[in-house]
């Protein structure tokens, strides 16, 4: 009883801290608003404004068709440039792809002699790249057989493909960047929030005066936990309510409240984390380098911006170890695929574990810390 | 002497936010004297010496120094040269990591003063501080009162007319005080203009100043020699004098405080015991065989300057710090960190502040109170208790960070014994509490001594308080002196007082610079060369890059995060980050079970993209494994399938992508579309033995700079900008917060270096760093990830050098608005990760973003860095085709800087 007394007061102590610190206020109420919303926006991880250029030198009604064929906001109008311009545009990055359609191009066609357009693809820019090529070759060979059905019957493939997108039909990129984003910045505060909290509070001799009262290391770092999540887990549900689905208007395919209870459980990881990364650094700046070298690729490899499948093996199962991997799998499966509690509790269980082997972590080194701390 | 007054305040007023600090002051302060400011903490002393140094902005009154008004930023670039100041506190203006040497030299360098000059002025400083010893030891590590002396070194250094000293030998051993106040003599005598203006509290050395101010809450109670003081007041001395002056209903219940001689009731119970403790950090012995023991009900008092093991054997007792040998027990039990029912009789009061700035008063002690579970019912009322007994009245409603330091160490005293302890440790109590204040303490101390039985075990520095304990130990040097009642110590040495008799023992002991008596003096250098002030100066930009440079040095962890930091992170990224999508997963529901549906779906998973899963046997089960996200895509095939192929009747395939990740999507989408065709192709080439024109055009797609489409040479040219954004923000911005924090940002504010200055020469020594960690990342993309530089290394090592630099000043311009660190790494870490990450075309080129997005991505250094260091890396540019980026970068840096400039105050506020 007396603990959970002390866990409380100390908690509240640590929210009444954190109300005084208006920079920091504002940076937590930012990253869930304006931050969410501007990456929400901008970014595009499908196609879409890619910037293109088309050499005409057939200068034929056919190729004009093909020019007019794209347009947004899969690709911008496309630029009419010359055959020599193409090296310095693509040099420079002006454009991701250009367009060769040869001379004589219409000619070739209509007496079958089977002509190539050439399509360059700037392959530095992985995202678009791939995906704006095979949009290309399907407009240019739309554009093409319709010009050919004037001429000829229309020929059908002897085997049909639907391909259907599940759970985001028309691959929204607003979908994913928001709800991504909401899960980034719940694992960025939590580490941030706490380890600063701890630190600070070493800093300023005020662990110590803790250590001396009644109070246990547990009592203390549960107390910057609990205190801490409660923020984060709060600000990331109103995110969601009214930033993700309220004025981005993104549907949440499954229940928000089982991602809450689920971010409870990473919040419990990551912030002993944060505790445990509070108590190895020295001092605020060393603190400040060492969540870099943690937050990095805790958010990089998993499974958030890239698919995990698609890293090397061994990465793969090193991230098995990091609660990210778990928090954003089962984020993605809740909120977009609307996956229940059935599916996703494996990962729940998963996260238990690796918050309490860190919550150990961070309590055997908490007082130890203290000892080689000279004066 | 020309000038008859050095500074002359007119209604001069200062508040912060509802507190008056100086409440109305006039005062005119004579020239060429030794002038005081006496009164305690909080009074507004520090506040008048900082407005008369120019280091805090006026904000009403007229504010006259040297013959000029210090509201002109002219006049205070013109003075700044001839005033020196000491800020309050040990060594707060100094650098810890920097040797004594090195610190002198420092300053030497801001007054522009060429390398014999400096070297004389500094042998010469060292010579008569008796500092010469120590000249390689760092700062940090010197005892409290060769930090003074350092620090008065430092503020010597360019022989001011007006030196300004905050409370100097506060904290520091009767010794050091001693020969401080000689070393200040000394100077006087030679250089006879040098006006000095030192607060403090300690009343028995402003005994011997020439002229006094006592000031008690922002206002002047009397001005006047001590003498005039002394005989207007009718006191014996300046201790009394003070409390005389006093407004009325602050002397009201003051009285001598007299100490009742202990009635030995508790005889032969031990309260604390302990025997040969010791303590070492590595090879430094902090505290060295102590053994003590004290009585129920004593008061038992530690008497040492500070950093002699009094905090370390007082953290020992309280198990803070385990000890390296000995033992130590309480109430007879050995101390254990473990024993939480110990604690509850135990209050203990750390130096310095360490109770929650950013709480209120009332909060603090609530939530003490709470903690120690006081009966629910009595909180409030002990709470008030507290505040009424300790004089917090006023204060009750204001953050604890925002109380003159005076109050909150009274503060910290409420709360250490809001839950009635057995025992209090008290490390250093009093230090920095006004006269009157500390007896109201030392009464209550008494009282729970002699009536309550509470044994008091306290360290402190005041002669006065040690006289009052019943027993006490003189510490010096990790070492017990001696220990025993202060009567019998002072008639051990033979001589008058406490102080003459530690004087003695530590004389005896051979203490620290102990030699300085020798009277070396040296004749004044004369300057040969005055800097003008104002004007842009290298050296002085210099010198802040050296220091920096050498602080960074000292400080392994930092540099080894800043440079291996990145080379770790470029493995992780450039292995782990892959925008190929491989190895997909699916499972196929074949409703048709023909040796048709099954060549189909070996097509699919022969290919290297996809993986197969188990078959699925329904929809529901599709359904549920899509969902999971074990399956990216599920293919379905219909009944009859090969029955239908074969009369041609167009059977369709049905295939559901996971649409959770677009990016995945479309890519897999591309795939299943080229498989399709290519198996239609294959089969009709099999079964009809020709291809069948399914399509009137080719169309050849050439992938161009990455022809293998392998996403790691694409990235790890995107990931060297990221990097060198990220920790070079992080290390500048903390660079300039740190300084505020700890209050070395003091030097901007009192010496004649300017912003801009300040600036750079703390921007050069990080991008030294981070140039350093270009080349290895460099090295680790070309020999370890085998990415080829095709183009010129020289144009992307000037590149680079764009970028770091502007990534610095990115850093600098954050920290102008943050105030504390980790503001400060937040702000960084958010900036640089939100807009490289998503906006500088990292993934998606800038031109395809909308929005702010795209406002923030065409402002935004990283956008020009990634196109040159992309362009140089895998298309073999030049600065012909990159000449425009390189302006575009170029173009940050006296942007940036500029707005760094605006945004940096040259006073503070």
């Amino acid at each position: 009883m007396k603990r959970l007394a002390n866990i409380y007061r100390l908690g509240v102590k640590e929210l009444r801290s954190l109300y005084r610190d208006p920079v920091l206020l504002f940076f937590i109420i930012w990253v869930f608003s304006g931050g969410i919303y501007t990456v929400a926006t901008a970014t595009t991880q499908e196609l879409n404004n890619a910037p293109i250029a088309v050499v005409d030198e057939d200068q034929s009604q056919l190729s004009t068709r093909i020019i007019h064929a794209f347009y947004g906001p899969y690709f911008k109008t496309p630029e009419l440039i010359t055959l020599d311009a193409i090296d310095p545009g693509m040099d420079a990055g002006l454009y991701t792809f250009v367009l060769d359609i040869p001379p004589d191009f219409e000619r070739d066609l209509l007496a079958g002699q089977q002509p190539t357009i050439q399509v360059n693809v700037d392959a530095t820019m992985m995202t678009q790249a791939f995906i704006g090529s095979s949009y290309i070759q399907n407009i240019v060979t739309g554009e093409i057989n319709e010009f050919m059905q004037a001429y000829r019957a229309e020929t059908t493939l002897p085997i049909g493909l639907a391909v259907r997108t599940k759970f985001n039909p028309n691959l929204t990129s607003t979908w994913f960047g928001s709800v991504m984003e909401v899960i980034n910045n719940i694992t960025m505060l939590a580490i941030v929030l706490t380890g600063a909290a701890v630190i600070r509070e070493r800093e300023h001799g005020t662990l110590e005066h803790l250590l001396v009262m009644p109070l246990t290391s547990f009592e203390i770092m549960t107390a910057k936990i609990w205190a801490m999540s409660l923020v984060v887990l709060a600000a990331a549900a109103l995110s969601l309510q009214f930033m993700v689905q309220g004025l981005l208007a993104v549907p949440i395919a499954g229940s928000v409240t089982l991602f809450l209870c689920g971010a409870v459980l990473h919040l419990f990881a990551t912030a002993s984390m944060g505790v445990f990364l509070g108590t190895i650094a020295r001092s605020m700046p060393q603190f400040g380098l060492l969540m870099i070298l943690i937050i990095m690729p805790l958010q990089m490899l998993s499974g958030g911006v890239t698919p995990r499948e698609s890293m090397p093996e061994l990465v793969q199962n090193i991230m098995l170890a990091a609660p990210t991997t778990h928090f954003v799998s089962f984020a993605q499966a809740i909120l977009y695929r609307g996956a229940g509690f059935e599916v996703v509790w494996p990962r729940f269980l998963a996260l238990i574990v690796i918050g309490t082997i860190f919550f150990l972590a961070a309590l055997a080194f908490f007082r130890k810390s203290l000892n080689t701390a000279q004066m | 002497m020309a000038e008859l007054s050095v500074a002359h305040l007119h209604d001069v007023s200062l508040c912060y936010s509802q507190i008056a600090a100086l409440d109305k002051i006039d005062l005119e302060i004579p020239a060429g004297c030794m002038v005081g400011i006496i009164g305690p903490d909080g009074v507004g002393k520090s506040s008048l010496l900082a407005l008369i140094s120019g280091v805090r902005k006026i904000q009403t009154g007229q504010v006259e120094v040297l013959d000029g008004d210090m509201r002109s930023s002219r006049h205070r670039t013109n003075i700044c040269p001839r005033i020196a100041y000491m800020p309050q506190g040990l060594g707060r203006n100094l650098y810890m990591t920097l040797s004594v040497f090195e610190n002198l030299d420092f300053f030497a360098r801001l007054f522009g003063q060429s390398r014999t000059e400096r070297h004389q002025r500094i042998d010469e400083l060292l010579e008569s501080t008796g500092l010469t010893p120590f000249r390689d030891r760092p700062a940090g590590k010197l005892s409290g009162g060769m930090k003074q002396k350092l620090g008065l070194c430092c503020a010597l250094i360019h022989d001011p007319d007006l030196l300004i000293l905050d409370e100097p030998t506060t904290g520091v051993d009767p010794l050091s005080r001693r020969q401080f106040w000689q070393l200040i003599h000394r100077i006087r005598e030679r250089s006879t203009g040098m006006s000095v203006l030192v607060a403090t509290a300690y009343m028995d050395e402003a005994e011997a100043f020439d002229w006094l101010v006592a000031m008690d809450a922002g206002r002047i109670l009397a001005t006047g020699s001590p003498q005039e003081l002394m005989t207007r007041s009718g006191s014996a001395n300046l201790d009394a004098a003070f409390i005389e002056l006093l407004p009325e209903e602050k002397r009201r219940g003051h009285k001598e405080l007299i100490v009742p001689p202990r009635t030995s009731q508790a005889e032969g119970s031990l309260a604390i015991k302990a025997w040969n403790l010791t303590k070492r950090f590595g090879d430094f012995t902090a505290v060295n065989q102590v053994s003590f023991e004290i009585e129920r009900g004593e008061i038992f008092g530690f008497l040492g300057s500070n950093g002699c093991g009094k905090t370390t054997t007082m953290k020992m007792l309280t198990g803070l710090l385990p000890a390296t040998e000995g033992q130590a027990s309480l109430f007879g039990h050995p101390v254990d960190a473990k024993d939480i029912a110990t604690r509850n009789r135990v209050g203990f009061m750390s130096q310095g502040f360490s109770l929650y700035g950013e709480l209120t008063v009332r909060q603090n002690l609530l939530l003490h109170a709470q903690l120690f579970h006081l009966p629910q019912g009595q909180i409030v009322a002990r709470v008030n208790e507290m505040i009424e007994h300790f004089k917090l009245n006023i204060y009750v409603e204001e953050p604890a960070e925002k109380l003159p330091l005076g109050i909150r160490q009274r503060l910290s005293l409420a709360v250490a014994v809001i839950h009635q302890p057995e025992i209090l440790i008290l490390d250093e109590p009093t230090s920095g509490v006004d006269p009157v204040a500390r007896d109201n303490f030392w009464e209550l101390l008494i009282n729970l001594s002699r009536n309550e039985g509470v044994t008091i075990f306290v360290s402190t520095h005041f002669m006065n308080e040690a006289e009052r304990c019943d027993r006490i130990s003189l510490m010096h040097a990790g070492r017990v002196l001696d220990s025993d009642t202060p009567a019998a110590l002072v008639a051990k040495r033979q001589v008058k007082t406490l102080e003459e008799a530690f004087i003695a023992y530590l004389e005896e002991a051979g203490g620290e610079g102990s030699n300085t008596s020798s009277e070396v003096v040296v004749p004044p250098v004369v300057s040969h060369r005055k800097q003008r002030p104002g004007a842009f100066s290298l050296l002085r930009l210099f010198s802040y890059a050296r220091r920096e440079t050498l602080e960074l040095k000292r400080d392994p962890i930092r540099l080894t995060f800043a440079l291996l930091g990145t080379v770790l992170l470029m493995f992780i990224l450039g292995y782990g980050i892959t925008l190929d999508v491989e190895n997909l997963p699916f499972a196929v529901l074949d409703r048709d079970q023909s040796p048709q549906s099954r060549d189909y779906i070996q097509n699919i998973s022969g290919s290297r993209y996809f993986i197969e899963r188990p078959a699925l046997y329904d929809q529901a089960e599709l359904e549920q494994r899509m969902r999971s996200g074990e399956l990216s895509v599920a293919y379905e095939i219909p009944p009859d399938y090969g029955k239908d192929l074969k009369r041609g009747r167009t059977p369709e395939i049905a295939v559901w992508i996971d649409g959770a990740m677009p990016y995945r999507a479309e890519t897999t989408r591309g795939y299943v579309e080229g498989m399709h065709y290519a198996y239609i192709l294959d089969l009709a080439q099999r079964t009809l033995g020709g291809i069948p024109r399914i399509s009137y055009a080719d169309i050849a797609v050439r992938y161009r700079y990455n022809q293998d489409f392998k996403s790691i040479y694409a990235m790890v040219p995107a990931v060297i900008p990221l990097l060198l954004i990220f920790i070079p923000a992080i290390l500048m911005a903390l660079g300039v917060v740190r300084e505020k924090e700890l209050g070395s940002i003091t030097n901007l504010y009192a010496t004649p270096v300017t912003r801009l200055e300040f600036l750079l020469g703390k921007q050069l020594p990080y991008i030294g760093v981070s140039m350093i960690s270009f080349f290895g990342l460099v090295a680790l993309c070309v020999f370890v990830f085998g990415v080829p530089l095709k183009g010129s290394f020289l144009a992307l090592t000037l590149g680079a050098l764009f970028y770091v630099t502007a990534a610095t000043g990115l850093g600098l311009l954050i920290s102008a608005f943050t105030r504390t660190q980790i503001a400060a790494l937040a702000a960084t870490a958010v900036v640089t990760l939100l807009a490289s990450v998503n906006f500088s075309g990292m993934t998606d080129p800038v031109s395809s973003l909308d929005g702010a997005g795209a406002l923030i991505g065409h402002l935004y250094p990283t956008t020009y860095f990634l196109i040159l260091s992309r362009g140089i890396f895998t298309k073999a540019l030049g600065f012909s085709e990159l000449y425009r980026d390189f302006l575009a970068l170029a173009a940050f840096i006296p942007v940036l800087t500029l707005l760094s400039l605006i945004l940096l105050r040259k006073q503070e506020k």
